[in-house]
């Protein structure tokens, strides 16, 4: 299995990190880290560029995060149309993991502020496809 | 080494549906960039051909605009870094001049993104960013800029008052550029009530669509200086990249890739932000023109909303930015921007141009950036 079926629209499938899929349809949202040199990614990479190892670990993202950023958009490029509006967002996650996501639909816009607390989960949308999302933490 | 001189610059027309084709559109850039010089297409030694492949239906433009401006036989190739591929395609020209390859190198960007719907080149533009971590969750060009609008707001208190401010100066000097595509001043009413694309970036907050070509003209001082009476020289030329996904981004109040390349241009022209007399700036969207006074040292960090509010970018402030009327009135045909921006500040150290020449102008600053701050160039150049 590949990214064929993640998030609304996705543009290619194959990958060595293939394996966020499987972990994603248990519920897990994963980053790696190299175990020689301590490095984590998020985005998950299946190399490690800084000792060049090609055996990364993988790890659950846990605990709270807090919004760094979010924009509401409402104009979006084709394949996305029925989804405006969404809203996009940055959210800081221990270990300096940083994630780009959408916030859930249970926040309501009025809500949204810089800092608030956030938890990153696994997502199955109703047309059957997987993602991730922030919810409040 | 020889020193690099811009001996020739030139722009189509940049509109919403030019009619013609792109070949027909590089010689409208070509022609002007070549008009008053002593030169003809025979002695120029080579082509750089830049935009962005994917809102082309041609594959492999440069053989195909070669041939059209009789360039052939020639060496031609295409460079390209999305929104600021001219300034790639300035880079390289300049190496090959500075490495003795070559004496006399054409630059010449284009788009034509009417052939596409505006949602068609979002899309495309999506695809700009990760295609497997980020684009899947519909992250669009001005998505990401919105985003850093909102880190800015949130940690200076930059307002949507300011952003707009920004568009209201460039609309004033767009509507004189005859090669503008938007030519109607805007109030402040008029942007803040305009349709919400992504919050806080409304309908005026963002650069058009364009179609548009550009030429620059990139020739060896001793060479420069037989083609034309005023060579224009480049001083600082400095190229920088960032994360091609925001979850990689350090800093959301600014784009490390112009900061980086700010700091080493001035470095290496041996100036100082201050000694700038006048600057185009990547103003893609309103507060793009906000960070990059920050990121090129006009303002301090958190403070470049005080330069527009206080009027210093107009044309008699202490340091003019796109006083053409920038992206946000000329509009933004992606492979064709660096080099028109280019072709104003050559313009305003010449002392031609027209409609909003700042006097006395010297020493003038090109900042281009492609992506969602992915690469980020900045050009200094001095008359
Ligand atoms: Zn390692």
């Amino acid at each position: 299995m590949g990214f064929e079926n993640f998030g609304t629209v996705s543009f290619t499938t194959e990958a060595k990190a293939a394996e966020f899929i499987t972990y994603l349809e248990q519920g897990k949202v994963m980053a790696t880290r190299c175990p020689k040199c301590g490095v984590s990614y998020f985005p998950p990479k299946a190399d490690c560029p800084s000792c060049l190892s090609g055996e990364v670990e993988w790890f659950e993202v846990k605990g709270k995060g807090k919004l760094a950023t979010y924009t509401i958009v409402n104009y979006g490029p084709s394949g996305f149309e029925n989804d405006a509006p969404y809203i996009l967002a940055l959210g800081e996650f221990e270990g300096g993991i940083q994630i780009m996501s959408r916030l859930s639909k249970d926040i309501a816009p009025s809500d949204i502020k810089a800092g608030m607390s956030l938890v990153v989960s696994s997502l199955k949308r109703p047309d059957g496809r997987i993602s991730y999302e922030f919810k409040k933490g | 080494m020889a020193d690099v001189a811009i001996v020739g610059a030139g722009q189509s027309v940049f509109s919403r549906d030019c009619g013609v084709s792109i070949r027909e559109l590089a010689f409208d850039a070509f022609k002007e960039a070549l008009e008053g010089l002593d030169i003809t297409t025979s002695d120029i030694d080579a082509s750089i051909i830049c935009s962005a492949p994917e809102y082309d239906k041609q594959r492999s433009p440069a053989g195909l605009i070669s041939e059209y401006l009789e360039l052939t036989p020639k060496p031609s190739f295409y460079v390209e870094t999305v929104c600021s591929s001219s300034s790639t395609g300035l880079r390289v020209a300049w190496s090959l001049v500075k490495s003795g390859l070559h004496k006399v190198v054409a630059v010449i960007g284009f788009q034509k993104m009417s052939e596409l719907s505006s949602r068609d080149a979002a899309e495309r533009m999506g695809r700009g960013a990760d295609i497997i971590w980020e684009s899947p969750f519909g992250l669009t060009m001005p998505a990401g800029y919105a985003m850093y609008a909102r880190a800015h707001m949130d940690k200076y208190g930059t307002t949507e008052e300011h952003l707009a401010k920004v568009r209201v100066k460039n609309s004033h000097y767009g509507a004189t550029n005859p090669k503008a595509n938007y030519r109607k001043e805007l109030s402040l009413e008029d942007i803040l009530n305009s349709d919400m694309i992504t919050t806080p970036l409304k309908k005026f907050d963002c650069c058009a669509n364009a179609d548009g070509a550009s030429c620059v003209i990139v020739a060896r001082g001793d060479v420069a200086k037989g083609i034309t009476n005023i060579p224009i020289w480049v001083v600082g030329l400095v190229a920088a990249t960032d994360t091609m996904t925001m979850a990689g981004r350090k800093q959301l109040t600014g784009l490390q890739c112009a900061q980086e390349a700010a700091k080493q241009a001035y470095k290496m022209a041996g100036v100082k932000p201050q000694d700038i007399d006048v600057a185009e700036v990547h103003d893609c969207f309103t507060v793009s023109e906000i960070l990059a006074y920050e990121d090129l040292g006009f303002a301090k960090p958190g403070e470049g909303a005080g330069l527009i509010e206080d009027k210093e970018t107009y044309v008699d402030g202490k340091i003019p930015v796109n006083v053409d009327g920038g992206l946000l009135s000329k509009g933004h045909p992606i492979g064709a921007t660096g080099g028109s921006q280019i072709r104003t500040i050559v313009r305003q150290l010449r002392g031609q141009a027209t409609e909003s020449q700042v006097k006395g102008a010297e020493i003038g600053l090109v900042h281009n950036i492609g992506g969602i701050g992915q690469y980020g160039n900045v050009t200094i150049l001095r008359r």
